[in-house]
């Protein structure tokens, strides 16, 4: 590869049509609350590693269901596991047992 | 009684009219209801079925009209003018009719937004965009021949709360109208994905959040948050969709085999001739101005005219039932008092 001395950057967009759901809807099996989220930020507002991290639980469900897996993943590697997030999301979601169940559907990657 | 012997002509004969007429005729007056189009029951007579328990329509027009019994109505009609005499309206009717009428009551509605305005969603230019009309006119008639959508998307929002199509204003129903039809549609194709893209998800009445809830969790109704943009027709007929995400702050295509638009509800093109015959002041939206919108929601600036329904500003069906009632007991008040 000749080098022109620029790169280019990969598109962020999110391509629903090559998301490839499969380890998402996986995810939702073993984990149906997972769809109940409605992104309304409580977790991560209320996050103790958030100020020091990129975690942010709300986001990687979204992005997970975009297709977006290894952003997400990188996002939930961060989590300390201490369970804030559970006892503020106002669906009633178990985010620890979430959050370990999405280290186990998508710990290949 | 005395009543019997006052007029009152309601004009429209959709869910508003057909239930303001009968509430004044069980009070014993004597009431004409004019219809314009062919059938009574308005927009309702074109609906499946209704939110948030999926209700069928037909059988509660039915139930409406077997109320009606004693009252006048025409359908094909039209009024032809008024004139105020006293307290006193003369109204001419298009069938030959004239009658001298104690009040007026205006049921006349809403029209759908022409979604073809919203020219970027292609709906009249691509097959496989239509409106939450259409679906629901298939649901009730039958999907077309061959159709197996593996990608459904919905917008939100369509002709509302977008003052470039001169619509500040939220249409109210089209929210739960969506979860609605987003849950039937996905009963109907469980492989399909479905993809609703809204502004703000605004479950307002009862039951209605628990419509969402049952729509991520029961039916995996996926829900976007963003309004889609633009929609172009590949080689193959299907559509691709763009939008943001702007939950993940980031942009998003799609690939759809069906786009449903929710068309907002605009004032009543077709009833321009009886604002003008009266003389109806409306409020910057185009739908009627009341004379205060929360103690007298149902009155005009004019005695003995009152207004039912969605001709006063977006609502869903139970709220024009109720606003239908209400405007009953006001014209009642008012005739007493004439007394």
């Amino acid at each position: 590869m000749i080098d022109f001395g620029y790169t280019v950057s990969p598109s962020s967009a999110i391509e629903i049509d090559d998301a490839g759901l499969a380890s998402f809807r996986q995810l939702c099996r073993i984990e149906p609350d997972a769809i109940k989220c409605i992104s309304c930020g409580s977790c991560a507002a209320s996050c103790t590693a958030a100020g020091f991290s990129i975690m942010n639980l709300r986001k990687t469900i979204l992005l997970l269901s975009r297709g977006k897996d290894r952003e997400a993943i990188d996002m939930v590697a961060t989590c300390m596991l201490c369970g804030k997030c559970y006892i503020v999301c106002p669906r009633g979601i178990n985010t620890r047992h979430l959050i370990l169940s999405i280290c186990k559907t998508y710990r290949k990657e | 009684m005395e009543n019997l012997k006052k007029n009152i002509i309601i004009i429209g004969g959709g869910p508003g009219g057909m239930e303001a007429a009968s509430c004044l005729n069980t009070i014993g007056y004597t009431v004409f209801l004019v219809e314009k189009g062919p059938v009574l029951g308005g927009h309702l007579a074109k609906w499946d079925r209704l939110f948030p328990e999926g209700n069928e329509a037909a059988p509660l027009i039915e139930k409406m009209r077997s109320r009606m019994e004693g009252v006048k109505w025409f359908v094909n009609t039209e009024v032809l003018s008024v004139n105020r005499l006293g307290s006193k309206y003369t109204v001419i009717l298009s069938n030959g009719l004239t009658i001298n009428a104690d009040a007026l009551l205006i049921a006349t509605g809403f029209s759908l937004f022409p979604a073809e305005k919203k020219e970027e969603y292609g709906y009249g230019i691509y097959d496989r965009v239509i409106t939450s009309a259409d679906l629901e006119r298939m649901f009730r008639e039958g999907m077309p021949e061959g159709l197996v959508p593996k990608k459904i998307g919905f917008v939100h929002c369509v002709g509302s709360r977008d003052e470039k199509a001169g619509n500040r204003y939220c249409s109210k129903v089209c929210c739960a109208t969506s979860v609605k039809q987003a849950c039937e549609i996905k009963a109907m194709f469980p492989d399909a994905d479905v993809f609703c893209f809204y502004m703000d998800l605004r479950m307002f009445g009862r039951g209605y959040e628990d419509m969402y809830l049952e729509a991520q969790k029961d039916y995996g109704v996926f829900f976007v948050r963003g309004r889609v943009s633009e929609v172009a027709e590949k080689k193959d007929g299907r559509l691709l969709v763009k939008a943001e995400d702007t939950l993940a702050g980031k942009p998003l295509r799609i690939t759809l085999d069906l786009l449903v638009l929710l068309s907002g509800m605009v004032r009543n093109t077709s009833a321009s001739a009886i604002t003008k015959m009266l003389s109806l002041s409306v409020r910057e939206d185009g739908f009627f101005k009341t004379s205060d919108m929360i103690y007298n929601d149902q009155r005009s600036a004019q005695d003995g005219i009152f207004y039912a329904g969605a001709c006063t500003g977006p609502k869903t069906l139970p709220e024009t039932l109720a606003d239908a009632r209400a405007a009953a007991l006001e014209a009642d008040f008012y005739l007493r008092q004439d007394d």
